[in-house]
């Protein structure tokens, strides 16, 4: 099954799974095209396409099990670690094909950060937590520069003020979240092009979520940042574009506006209202 | 009635003693129905069955445990015209020839006919005694289940009660096991001190020469005997420290491998394998390190021109360390698959290799509990015994010299306590004091390991 892409207004039916509204982007950083994704015999991703455009925030929301996870895993290879999971079609960083074979994941992951639904510190003081990556790929030459990346990541990571007296103490110490705000540093650290986040904040209080989306609000004029949200809310106020996915299927993407107040397709409009998921 | 038939009778009566309490719980609520009960009718019938078994249990206990007792002491009554000048240790071997008279095993040829008076006094007793028990066993049980029976009513928290009698059950359960062990300790603890009234403390744990040979009769001819417990430890230090430079870094290894490596079929078909691995008998580890591994030892020595002696403390460590790696591999497997996948997606999504991120994220995090898993390994090896009786020898050389025989802890305690013995020479009672010693650090290091594993646990929940 070869899809298509429907951009025309007229009616769609309930049935027909073909990716609505503007899926392409006019300067695309990330570029996916027909991206299947199977685990063992059970496909749980379906042709599709869609692009991450430059310093925007691209949401992506739907049912429990639609797929999210597993297509924003896709997109900094992090499915090569699952065994029985293969991916089909084209990603591309760029104008890297990122399956490519001659491409190597260990750059690639520290070109494409991610920060996981909950917040997972090594348990290392909060200082070796954001260094870690920066010594791996050997970004630093002297303990100067170390102590210069450490700063600036956990200051853009809105952390600096609070934690700048106590760097030697343990990341797991902190409030969850203040640990989900190291984990963006620590991601910020190896300076990534895109930020990929699986429901940063459902593990957090609505205070803690607040702080985050502002940060979120801030680093997108460095990055470009793919979040995944159960919080329709919260897709509306952190993002510029929205997917809708459905069992697999991409179903609507466009605008996040657009999208909130005038859904094309009736499967995005049920779950926007609230009938579905 | 004999004790079987006794049972048998208890048993089927409690069946009935059930359905008399459902069946009177459940009329006892009435019309309103079982509902209206404070318990299910089934905690009623319960409840019966335990006030119908337990008393008669618990006499037919009491009288297995105190009865010989005090047949003995009314029986030897009847002959206290003879045992009034007799000393205690006379009067426990009239006491051991009363015994075997009753239980018709022999009859001493000295027993006069005041003994075997005693013993038919005795016999007949007992056989009171025995009809006695069956009708009080059976009183009882009747009894207690009319009592049950008669205050049943719809508001008689049965589940409460029946709850309350297991967790009873458990609790006894469980201090059995406490008990035996504080028993144990004492015994041993008694032992040594009578060793230590012979052998002051300070020789014992600081002295540097242990020949425990001494004279038992005073016409032979032998040395003194000295007791320096130095040699014996520092043999026993030796061969776990050799067990643990072999079990240590293989069993981690592989405890890696499995965890983060292997593929799922075969860490499935491995783990339990090398678990078998320590189901081995350790006189077979024994057989191993004595005629395989000790001459391989000896001839590799002699050609590098070394002297080594047949048996020594390099084989027997070698061997036991090869007998605990499953153990310290199947813990640190254990520790490392304990460390959440979140860490390590963390690590992998930041760019990390596997093996940077074992090495980085995975071993610190797993650490604490690694070396918990080490010191229990280590507790094992100190008290491992076959082995070292088998591979490293008797003679309690104080060397460094993996090479030389030595002995340890676990096979001096052996070597003194096997062949005939004076229980109160102290040659004998050294061997108590070996054990208590051995008791107290091995106790130690179980209890550190145990405190760092635990606080490795809470870090993670
Ligand atoms: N490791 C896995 N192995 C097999 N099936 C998986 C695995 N991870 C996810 N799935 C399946 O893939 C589908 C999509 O899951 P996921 O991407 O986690 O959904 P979402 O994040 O949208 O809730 C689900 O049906 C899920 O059961
Ligand atoms: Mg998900």
């Amino acid at each position: 099954m070869n899809k298509m892409v429907r951009m025309e207004d007229n009616p769609v039916s309930r049935e027909d799974r073909r990716t609505v509204g503007k899926p392409f982007s006019g300067s695309p950083r990330m570029i996916c095209r027909n991206v299947n994704v199977f685990y063992g015999d059970k496909q749980a991703i379906q042709e599709v396409s869609i692009d991450i455009g430059r310093n925007e925030v691209l949401a992506m929301i739907g049912p429990s099990g639609c797929g999210k996870s597993t297509f924003l895993r896709c997109l900094n290879r992090m499915n090569d670690t699952i065994d029985n999971c293969r991916v089909t079609g084209e990603i591309r960083l760029d104008d890297m094909d990122i399956y490519d074979r001659k491409v190597d994941v260990v750059p690639l992951r520290a070109r494409i950060g991610m920060v996981f639904q909950k917040p997972n510190p090594f348990p290392k003081s909060i200082y070796d937590n954001v260094a870690y990556g920066p010594k791996i790929h050997g970004l630093a030459s002297t303990r100067r520069e170390l102590d210069e990346i450490v700063e600036t990541s956990l200051t853009k990571a809105g952390l600096w003020d609070e934690v700048k007296e106590r760097l030697a103490q343990p990341g797991t110490g902190l409030s969850g979240g203040q640990q989900q705000r190291l984990c963006i540093a620590r991601a910020i650290a190896v300076s990534p092009e895109v930020i990929l986040m699986d429901e940063p904040c459902s593990a957090l209080d609505p205070i803690a979520t607040a702080t985050i989306e502002e940060l979120i609000n801030e680093l997108r004029t460095q990055y470009t940042i793919v979040i995944v949200t159960h919080n329709m809310q919260q897709a509306a106020r952190v993002s510029q574009r929205t997917a809708y996915f459905h069992l697999g299927d991409l179903i609507e993407v466009g605008s996040t506006k657009r999208i909130f107040t005038n859904p094309i397709h009736p499967l995005t409009e049920d779950y926007i209202t609230g009938r579905f998921g | 009635m004999n004790f079987p038939l006794l049972l048998i009778v208890i048993f089927v009566f409690s069946q009935a003693a059930y359905w008399l309490g459902y069946k009177k719980a459940f009329f006892s609520a009435g019309e309103k129905g079982p509902v209206h009960l404070h318990s299910r009718p089934q905690y009623y019938g319960t409840l019966t069955v335990l006030w119908c078994v337990i008393p008669p249990l618990f006499i037919l206990v009491a009288w297995s445990v105190f009865s010989e007792t005090v047949l003995t002491g009314l029986a030897l009554k009847t002959m206290s015209e003879y045992t009034g000048n007799l000393s205690p240790d006379e009067i426990s071997l009239l006491k051991s020839d009363l015994r075997n008279i009753v239980s018709g095993r022999f009859i001493p040829p000295a027993a006069d006919a005041a003994l075997l008076e005693a013993a038919d006094h005795y016999r007949h007793m007992r056989d009171i005694g025995r009809q006695g028990l069956s009708a009080l066993a059976l009183a009882s049980m009747i009894l207690g289940t009319i009592i049950v029976l008669v205050r049943i009513r719809p508001g008689m928290r049965a589940r409460n009660h029946v709850e309350k009698m297991i967790s009873i059950t458990l609790i006894t359960c469980s201090t059995i096991a406490i008990f035996t062990t504080v028993g144990i300790v004492l015994s041993v603890l008694f032992e040594s001190i009578l060793f230590f009234q012979q052998v002051p403390v300070t020789e014992f744990l600081f002295g540097l020469k242990w020949s425990p040979q001494m004279a038992i009769r005073a016409d032979q001819v032998a040395a003194s005997g000295s007791f320096g417990a130095v040699p014996v430890f520092a043999g026993t230090v030796m061969i776990s420290t050799i067990a643990m430079l072999v079990a240590a870094p293989l069993g981690l290894m592989s405890a890696i491998y499995l965890s983060d490596y292997a593929d799922r079929k075969f860490r499935a078909a491995v783990k339990p394998l090398l678990e078998i691995l320590a189901g081995v008998p350790t006189v077979v580890y024994g057989f191993f390190a004595a005629l395989t591994v000790a001459p391989v030892i000896r001839q590799f020595g002699e050609s590098l021109g070394l002297s080594v002696s047949s048996e020594s403390a390099l084989a027997a460590g070698l061997v036991m360390g090869i007998m605990i790696i499953p153990f310290v591999m199947s813990i640190s497997d254990d520790v490392i698959n304990a460390v959440p996948q979140a860490l390590r997606d963390g690590s992998y999504a930041l760019g990390a290799t596997k093996s940077e991120t074992i090495k980085k994220v995975i071993i610190p995090a797993a650490l604490p509990g690694i070396v918990g898993g080490m010191l229990l390994a280590v507790s094992r090896a100190i008290g491992e015994t076959m082995i070292v009786v088998m591979a490293a020898g008797l003679s309690a050389n104080l060397t460094a010299n993996p090479l030389q025989a030595v002995t340890t802890v676990t096979v001096q305690i052996v070597t003194l306590l096997v062949g005939d013995q004076e229980f109160d020479s102290p040659k004998t009672l050294a061997a108590f004091a070996l054990g208590l010693l051995l008791f107290v650090v091995t106790l130690i290091l179980n209890i550190i390991a145990l405190y760092i594993v635990r606080k490795y646990r809470e870090q993670y929940e």
